[in-house]
Formats: C-alpha cells, structure tokens, sequence
C-alpha cells in the first residue's frame, strides 16, 4: 500500500510539474502576480510529493518488500540497514528518483528564498525548473518505474552488488548528485534571464551562492568517489579518465569556469553573455552526463540498442534542453548590455584566461570521451583513448591554469601590475621552481609530472598566501591594525583564498605518485617484505563470516626501523548471494602517506600474494578536495551573499556599491 | 595467428574470444561463458545481471571493475592484476614489462590498463609481453605485435594519424577558436574610458575638494573590491 502510495505522489508531483511549467510562465508574459504566484507553491508541493514517493521506496528497500521488482532486483534481507537505503539508489531507477527529489529540493529552495528576487525572474525561473522536472518525472513514470509490482514476490532479494555495499554507495552519489542537479538552477535563472533579455550584478548576486553549494558539493562529491575507487580497487587508482569519470568532471570544470565568471559579472558587470553561455554549459553538461552514462552509449555502442526507449527518451531530454537553451543563447545573448571595461592585464582579463582554459579542458574531455564513439560510427575503426592522451591534454591545460591562479589572484581589477603582481610573488616562484628542482633531481628523471606539480603546489600554496598577508598587511603597518584589516576582509576573500590553497595541496598530493614505492610478492608468515621506508609482516590468515558475506582476512603489523607503527587488516570478501569478491585493502596513514596492502585469495599453504604500496601525500589529494569544497562554504557563509540579499543589497547599491569599487 | 580477423561489428570479441581461446584450461568456462553474451561489455541498460550497475556508470569510474566481477565469480583464486609469480627477476627488463603494460589496454574491461586490470586476458597479454622482452624484443617491436594481433584499440594512448590528428589537435584548435573569439568580443569596446573633459574635471576636484576638507580619507582597505 505504501508504495502505491508513492506512485501516485510521484504521478501527482508530474502534475505539480506540469503546473509548475505552465502558470508561471503564462502569468509572467500577462503580468499576473497570482499566476506567477503559482510556480512557488507548486515547486513546493511538487517537492514534498517527490518526498513522499522517495521515503516510500526507502521503506520498501527497508522492509525488504520483496513484491517491488526494484527491490528484489538490488535488495536482499541479509543486508545491514545502512545498505538496505543507500542501495535505494545503488540501482537505475532509484537513483533517477534520487536526481528528481534533489531537482525538487532545489526548486524548493528558490521557492523559499527567492521573495527578494524580481517576481517575473523568478516565475520563469521556477518555470523552467519545473520543465526540467517534468521531463525526467516523466522519463521515470514511462521508463524506469522504481515502483513496479513483482507478483508472485520472490522468497529473497538477488542482493545488492557487492562492491556497492559500501559506505561510499551512501556518500558519494547524493554528493555527486546535490552538485549536478545543482546547476540546474544556475540554468534555469540563466534561461529566465535570457527570456527576459535582462541580466545584471542582482542576478549574479542571486545566482553565486546556489552555484557555490553546487560546485561545493560537486568537488567533495567527485574526491568521494575517487577516494572510494582507491581503496575499492585494490590498486590504489583513484582517477582514471573514464568515461563515467569524465561526465562529472565536465560539469566540474565548467562550473568551475562559471564560478570565476560569475564573480566577474558581480563585481565588474562584465562577461554577461559568456557567465550565461557557461551556465547553460554547465548543466548541458550534467544531463550530458546523464545520457551518457544511463544510456549505455559510452560502455558500449551496442547497449544503446538494448533498450532503446530510455536510451532515446533522454536523447530527446538532452536534445530539448540543450538546443532549447541554446538557440534561445543564440536569439538573446546579443540584447544583453555589455558593461565594464577592462584591460587585458587584470583581475578580469585573469579569469578571461582562467576560463579559456578550463573551459579548453572541459571540451578536451568531452572530445576525447566521444571521439572513438564517433570514429566507430563513421569508419568502423576502434581506438582507446585513454588516461595518457588526457593526461596530455587536459592535463596540461589545467596545470597550465594552476600555474595562472595566484597571478589571477592578486591582480586588481579593472587594470593590473603584471609585472608588481611577478614581484610580489617572487618569494613564491623561486621556492617553486626550487623544489621541483630538488624533486626532478631525487627522482633522476624517473618523472616528469611529479617534481613539476609539486614545485606547481608550492607555487599556489605560497603565492596564495603571499596574497592572503598582503591584503591586510603592508610594510610599516602595525601588526594590530594589520590583524584588524584582516579580520575586515570580506569571507568570499578567505573562501577563494582556501579553494586556491586546495588546489595547491591537490597538487602536492598528485605529486606523491612519483615518489611512490610498490611492492608485488607472495607473503608468508612471520616474514617481513619491504615496501619504500616501511616493512610489513603477515601474521596469521583468519576465516571470519559478515553479515551477508565471508572473508579471508591477513591481519599484518607496518614497522618502521623495527619499530611497529600499525596493524592492518587486507581481506578478501566473498558473497554467496551474487558468487562474487572484492577486495578490501588493509590502509594506514602515516604522515599524509598511505600504507596500502591488497590481498589475492590465500594459497593452501598458509601464503597469501599480495601487492604492498606506500603512497606518499596521497590523502593531500582529498583533503586538498575537502579545502576547495570548505573554501566554497566559507564564501557561502559572506553575508553579502546570503539568498535573498540580491534586492536588499540593490536598494542599498548607490550607497554601498561605489565606494566599494 | 598474426592475421587479423574480418571486420564485423564483433570483431573486437572475435579478437578477444580467439585470445581466451588460447588460453590454459580453466578458462575455457569464461569463454563459454562469453560466447553466449557476443559482446565483452556489460550493458547498463539491459537486465539480468547488469542492471545494479547502472550507478556505479554514472558515479564513478568503476565501471571496469564490474565487468571484472563475472569472470572473477568463475576464477575465484585469480585475484590480484600483476601477481608475484609473472615478476620477471632482472628489475630493468621488469620495469620496462611494467610501462608497457601500463599503456595498454585491457581488452574486455572498459578502462582499465592491462596493468591494473584482474582479468585473465589481461594476465595472459602481461606474460605475453615479458615472454617477447625476454626474447630481446625492444618496446617498440612488442607495441607492433600487440597492435598487430588486437588493433589501435589496445593503445590507451592513441597513435597520431590519420583518423587521429583531428583528436590530438584539439585542444590547440579549441583554444585557438577561444582565444579568437575573445579577441573578437574585445574588438569595438574602447581601450579605455575616454578622458574626462574639462567640464567633469572640475566637478570632480569640487567633490574630492569636498570631501577632503570634510576630513574623510578613503578607509584603508577600501578599493581592493
């Protein structure tokens, strides 16, 4: 009963969606408040019917109700509770449910907070929100119904993949998922502003903080699933430009771009039409991702032909939205008034760079990820292309805009002192260029990416500093009056501060992989192996029974210089349900490095093969991540840009504003 | 052995399955296996076992790794990608064994190099490599066999040529377009705003005059924006 009740919240909140597209945006071309009116409440109701229907399949998946196909499919009664949910979107249709409930939580959001905006901006904005909605509500319904009946319900669950019951499966995708779906408001307000033929400061005003919660969580979203994918794997990889990876890293990089171009049309009112051309891109790029991955095309051209009717289905989503959107971009970006000037030196012509190479990447990505789909379809000639050409390209593209960030970062506005700015930084640049000199030398070679990002790292790290001291102290000020200069800089100031910093120790974690040591051998008890300044000793090779699951597990004492460090723990799990294995690896933090032991399936002999890494720095790559994803935060947290400050902060423009620049 | 197979949308399999073939007994299940799913990837739209992985495509990368899980059901004891046994014990030529197959690609996982991947063809490719290495093969001639026996599909790095300069160029090309259009959108706007006329230049020494005798100097800290 329940989850008939969910099926029809979910028919309902199409309805709600319907009505959501439709008022609003009547009543904003007649000029009816009561129409325009309309589109708050319907996001609102449509948000708590998607509610309805999402906590009616977590129930069913908690209860293991075996009479829905969907949790037959991915459930199984064995399972502990926290899988049960997270396994509610561990499968096609729960997890389209999950992107629904999160677009609505979305439109919810603008339904609350957006009373300062101007009505008619909101109206189209709430409008186009609810088309989104629509759609995919009725791509679900059509589909990929999460609610269908299994009659005769079988006795048990087929169980959820194993490699997904993992705390990751219950981090990672509503992570990922708050920083896709999240850009779609940034496209609806693109899109309204667009039909509108207006956009100004109020509306980047408006705009900053929902792009900053989703490019927040889309970082720390994207650093889960890589930290998850390295200790899952059982070889330490943690990005490896796959197709799946790529179709969350456009969207990244794109927003990243919109991020710093927004700022631009905040403060500058300038790069109206390219900050609206990146909000459009970023969440194409997101439904991109969508189709890519939910269609099948990019494992394999033949699925696509496997179900063709949710293959096509969100072709025509993409289609409708993508080209909508951007014929639209094509009809009224030119009425957009351009203002602000500006030198090519300076703060703007910085993130001019900044975005030409983000954006480079993002569509460097995007050509290598769809180029043998193509090549195939044209010449039937099958190429890979993989981790090296990225690495290449995109790669050095972005190490390219890290090396630009703390230029960007301290130029003025309007028109910028290269030359000062190169001054200022040399402290920085020297000791760059010294430790990737130190590192080139350690390394003798071996590596080119490692010494030149770390002496990059370095670069960022100081130079974002240099800049953070300079603002709020000059030589000859008091250290009192320079404290109290730095307690008035505004906070998006320390945010964009912390997110360079993170990029900087990113850095510096990438940098580890060359300074790494792998050992590969077969271990026996009570002999130790080395791998780089660590030995490790297996102990003993236990049977233990989990849950739903048994395992083979090597418990193994780290020692440093005969001294004990850690123990760890390296298993093998098997699952009956699904007769498959994965591999839990046996880490430890040591410093910022990683000890990191995966284990083959123990030999009869009491032996048991094994790959030993040590990993030094890696976990600065995710905490790097976390800085960039709390630097977003802290700049949430700037008064200035709390939601709904756009018209207070107007009224009060002519006052506050000009001064200020 | 060394010619290639006809071109028919499963030609890439018929590769694949012949390699299998070759293989020591019991592989001979996966292969059997395959042949009834006449293509080595899994479908994330199509049912049976395949279905729970839709997430993982699109949350993360591993993809690959599902695809591994069939074949590891049917090899339990296979389990690590370069296993202690394959090491060959001169460290050079290892190390050389090593960057080859790390450019290559496993050829039933999705994105996984031959280096890292756990399946048996992979294996089978990496002993295959150190076999030839000890033959006193250099790189060079080992890549040639191997892209002659599979195609360009096992370079993870594509070669530069003719159906690939379009590729590598791109993003110089794209840059380049960007790089234009900027210029392009900065042409018309002004270098500069205008000099202020006589007239606003002394409206504006009235105001700051003002404003001076009115003991207010701009704050520090103001200005930076």
């Amino acid at each position: 009963m329940i989850v008939e009740i969910g099926h029809f919240a979910l028919v309902l909140a199409l309805a709600a969606a319907f009505a959501q597209t439709v008022v609003p945006f009547w009543g904003a071309r007649v000029g009816d408040d009561g129409l325009m009116a309309v589109g708050r409440n319907a996001a609102l109701i449509q948000f708590a019917l998607i509610a309805i229907a999402f906590a009616a399949l977590v129930n069913a998946h908690l209860a293991s109700d075996f009479s829905v196909l969907n949790v037959a499919e991915n459930s199984n009664s064995a399972m502990p509770a926290i899988y049960k949910i997270a396994g509610v979107w561990g499968n096609h249709e729960g997890s389209m449910l999950l992107w629904v409930l999160i677009l609505a939580i979305f439109g919810a959001l603008v339904a609350l907070f957006g009373r300062g905006l101007p009505r008619m901006l909101r109206a189209d904005a709430l409008a186009v929100q609810g088309l989104i909605s629509l759609a995919f509500l009725a791509f679900i319904l059509l589909t990929s119904n999460p609610f269908e009946r299994l009659i005769p319900a079988p006795f048990e669950g087929r169980d959820l993949n194993p490699i997904l019951q993992d705390p990751g499966l219950a981090i990672h995708p509503p992570l990922l998922y708050l920083g896709y779906v999240g850009f779609s408001i940034v496209f609806s307000f693109a899109a309204a502003a667009l039909i509108e033929g207006r956009i100004d400061a109020a509306w980047a005003r408006f705009v900053r903080p929902f792009t900053l919660v989703a490019w927040s969580f889309l970082t720390i979203g994207i650093a889960a699933g890589s930290f998850w994918a390295y200790y899952t794997l059982g070889w330490g990889g943690f990005w490896f430009w796959d197709p799946v990876e790529n179709a969350s890293l456009m969207p990244w990089l794109a927003g990243t771009a919109f991020l710093h171009s927004v700022a631009v049309m905040e403060k500058r009112d300038a790069l109206k039409v390219w900050t609206i051309f990146l909000a459009i891109l970023a969440f194409s790029f997101s439904l991109l991702g969508t189709f890519l991955v939910r269609s099948g095309v990019l494992t394999s051209v033949h699925a696509f032909a496997n179900d063709p009717r949710r293959g096509v289905f969100i072709l025509a989503i993409l289609a409708m939205f993508i080209c909508g959107s951007f014929a639209l971009f094509a009809w009224r970006a030119p009425m957009l008034k351009q203002g602000g000037l500006f030198a090519p030196v300076s703060r703007e012509g910085a993130l001019v760079v900044n975005n030409l190479l983000l954006t480079t990447a993002c569509a460097t990505v995007l050509f290598g990820t769809l180029y043998p789909l193509a090549l195939e379809q044209l010449t039937g000639q099958k190429i890979t292309v993989g981790a090296p050409f990225f690495n290449l390209t995109a790669g050095a593209l972005l190490l390219t805009a890290c090396f630009a960030a703390p230029f960007g970062f301290s130029l003025a506005w309007k028109r910028g002192d290269l030359l000062g700015v190169a001054q200022r930084l040399t402290l920085a640049l020297i000791a760059g260029a010294a430790t990737a000199a130190i590192g080139a030398a350690w390394l003798g070679g071996r590596s080119v990416f490692a010494p030149l990002a770390m002496g990059l790292g370095v670069f960022v790290i100081i130079g974002t500093a240099i800049e953070v001291v300079m603002r709020a102290w000059r030589p000859g000020l008091a250290l009192g009056a320079a404290l109290s200069r730095a307690l008035g800089l505004p906070l998006s100031f320390y945010g964009g501060a912390l997110a360079h910093l993170g990029v900087g120790v990113t850095l510096l974690g990438l940098s580890g992989l060359g300074f790494g040591a792998e050992t590969i051998a077969t271990l026996h008890k009570g002999a130790p192996v080395e791998v780089g300044p660590y030995s490790v000793t297996l102990n003993s090779i236990e049977q233990r029974v989990g849950s739903n699951y048994t395992e083979a597990i090597a418990p193994m004492t780290v020692r440093s210089g005969g001294v004990a460090v850690a123990e760890i723990a390296p298993a093998r799990r098997q699952f009956a349900s699904r007769e498959m294995t994965t591999t839990e690896a046996g880490l430890k933090t040591l410093q910022f490095g990683q000890v990191y032991v995966a284990i083959a399936d123990p030999a009869a002999d009491g032996t048991v093969p094994a790959r030993l890494y040590w990993k030094p720095l890696v976990t600065l790559i995710w905490l790097g991540a976390a800085a960039m994803a709390l630097g977003g935060a802290l700049s949430l947290a700037d008064r200035r840009l709390r939601f709904g400050a756009a018209v207070r902060a107007k009224a009060g423009a002519r006052q506050l504003a000009q001064p200020a620049q | 052995m060394m010619t290639r197979r006809r071109r028919d949308p499963f030609s890439l399999w018929e590769k694949v399955a012949d390699a299998v073939g070759r293989m020591r007994e019991p592989w001979q299940s996966h292969r059997r296996a395959s042949r009834t799913n006449p293509h080595p990837n899994p479908s994330p739209v199509g049912e049976g076992n395949c279905a729970p992985l839709h997430l993982r495509h699109v949350l993360t990368a591993r993809g690959k790794l599902l695809f591994l899980l069939p074949l590891l059901a049917l090899l339990a004891g296979h389990a690590l990608a370069v296993e202690p046994d394959e090491v060959m014990k001169n460290p050079a030529l290892e190390a050389r064994a090593r960057a080859l197959s790390e450019q290559l690609r496993c050829l039933v996982c999705q994105n996984e190099s031959v280096d890292d991947s756990e399946a048996p063809l992979a294996r089978d490719i990496r002993l295959l490599i150190r076999e030839r290495i000890r033959e006193g093969e250099s790189n060079d001639q080992v890549r040639a066999y191997l892209v002659s026996r599979y195609g360009d599909f096992i370079l993870l790095k594509p070669p530069f040529q003719a159906d690939t300069w379009l590729l590598w160029l791109s993003p110089a090309l794209i840059l380049g377009l960007g790089l234009a259009a900027a210029l392009y959108a900065r042409r018309g706007t002004p270098r500069s705003t205008p000099a202020l006329t006589a007239e606003e230049e002394a409206r504006l020494a009235a105001l700051t005059g003002d404003r001076a005798s009115a003991g207010s100097p701009l704050p520090l800290g103001e200005g930076q924006g």
